[in-house]
């Protein structure tokens, strides 16, 4: 069983860390779960960049919060990723593999996924 | 919604977008019924919005014009033979109580019941969601339970928030783990 000793392991591990914290700026992923977004599928969006972002190291620099409905039902997944420089793009229908797309070459990589934005899905 | 532990998740949300500080989430197997409870302290509802909830045209959000949530479960449970009564109280006065509670009944073995589904990754969204609110999770079928109180993590956890992937990741294991208890015959 997940022990309390396993969860007082990781409060040790995680202390020294957190000083660094933050100190990149960050850049902020926001999943819309509200009722539409949950109905189509933004549970395993949003783990899959818990995760991902974790198993990446990244978690210093990036962080993943929810937010609730963000207006465009038709689209949903939705997305929204703020970069420090206040730059935001709008990643619509998503999946948790496309999640892991976006991560590898948005978040690493520093360029959007054209394809799954909101001006791709328009057009 | 195809499962049911995604009803959960957002009616659970409701509490939290209401300002809880304290949830308690509680299902109950019987028999053929599942009791699903919510509790919270949260901003509460005037009559007249309570009288309106069951409206699918009644929402308090910005964004969009039809609130769908609390319609979408009593359809489930009155679909399955079961019901939702809510009651709720806001704060009259400083330091008056306020909350809402939700108990809704459904029929666990009805055709039209779904898969209970994901509980386990309902209860860590909510938690990484809200990781300042503290969540009392109790499952019980029987003789048997599945527990999780965030108040008992973070005295363990200090300041260390909860929305760490490490700690989401031990929560959802910890969980899973006393699931698969659970469903041993
Ligand atoms: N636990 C609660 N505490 C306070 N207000 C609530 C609660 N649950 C529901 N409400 C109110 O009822 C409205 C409708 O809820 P719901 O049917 O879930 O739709 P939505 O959340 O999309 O607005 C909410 O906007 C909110 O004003
Ligand atoms: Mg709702």
């Amino acid at each position: 069983m997940k022990s309390i000793e396993e969860l007082m392991a990781i409060k040790a591990k995680m202390q020294d860390k957190m000083s660094v914290r933050k100190a990149e700026g960050e850049t902020r992923i926001v999943v819309g779960m509200a009722t539409c977004g949950i109905a189509a599928g933004a549970r395993p969006v949003l783990n899959a960049f818990v995760e991902d972002i974790a198993a990446e190291g990244l978690t210093d620099r990036v962080t993943v919060t929810q937010t609730g409905c963000i207006g465009i039902c038709q689209y949903e997944p939705v997305v929204e990723v703020f970069e420090k420089d206040g730059q935001k793009t709008t990643y619509v229908k998503m999946t948790a593999e496309k999640a892991k797309e976006v991560v590898e070459k948005h978040i690493k990589g520093g360029k959007p996924v054209v394809e799954y934005t909101i001006g791709a899905a328009k057009l | 919604m195809d499962e049911f532990s995604l009803y959960v998740l957002d009616i659970v949300n409701n509490s939290t977008r209401a300002g809880a500080r304290n949830i308690r989430i509680f299902l109950r197997e019987e028999g053929d019924d599942l009791y699903f409870t919510v509790e919270d302290d949260g901003c509460g509802m005037s009559e007249e919005q309570l009288a309106r909830l069951r409206d699918p045209f009644f929402t308090t959000r910005k964004t969009r014009k039809v609130g769908l949530g609390v319609p979408f479960l009593v359809m489930l449970a009155e679909m399955t033979g079961g019901w939702v009564k809510i009651a709720s109280k806001q704060a009259a006065g400083e330091g008056e109580d306020h909350g809402t509670k939700l108990e809704a009944k459904f029929g666990l073995h009805h055709v039209d019941f779904l898969p209970l589904g994901d509980l386990c990754g309902t209860v860590t969204t909510l938690i990484q969601g809200a990781p300042d609110t503290d969540f009392l999770y109790l499952h019980t079928r029987g003789e048997k339970q599945v527990r999780l109180d965030t108040k008992e993590l973070r005295q363990v956890l200090g300041d260390l928030s909860l929305a760490e992937p490490e700690v989401l990741a031990w929560i959802r294991e910890n969980l899973a783990e006393q699931y698969e208890q659970m469903n041993q015959v």
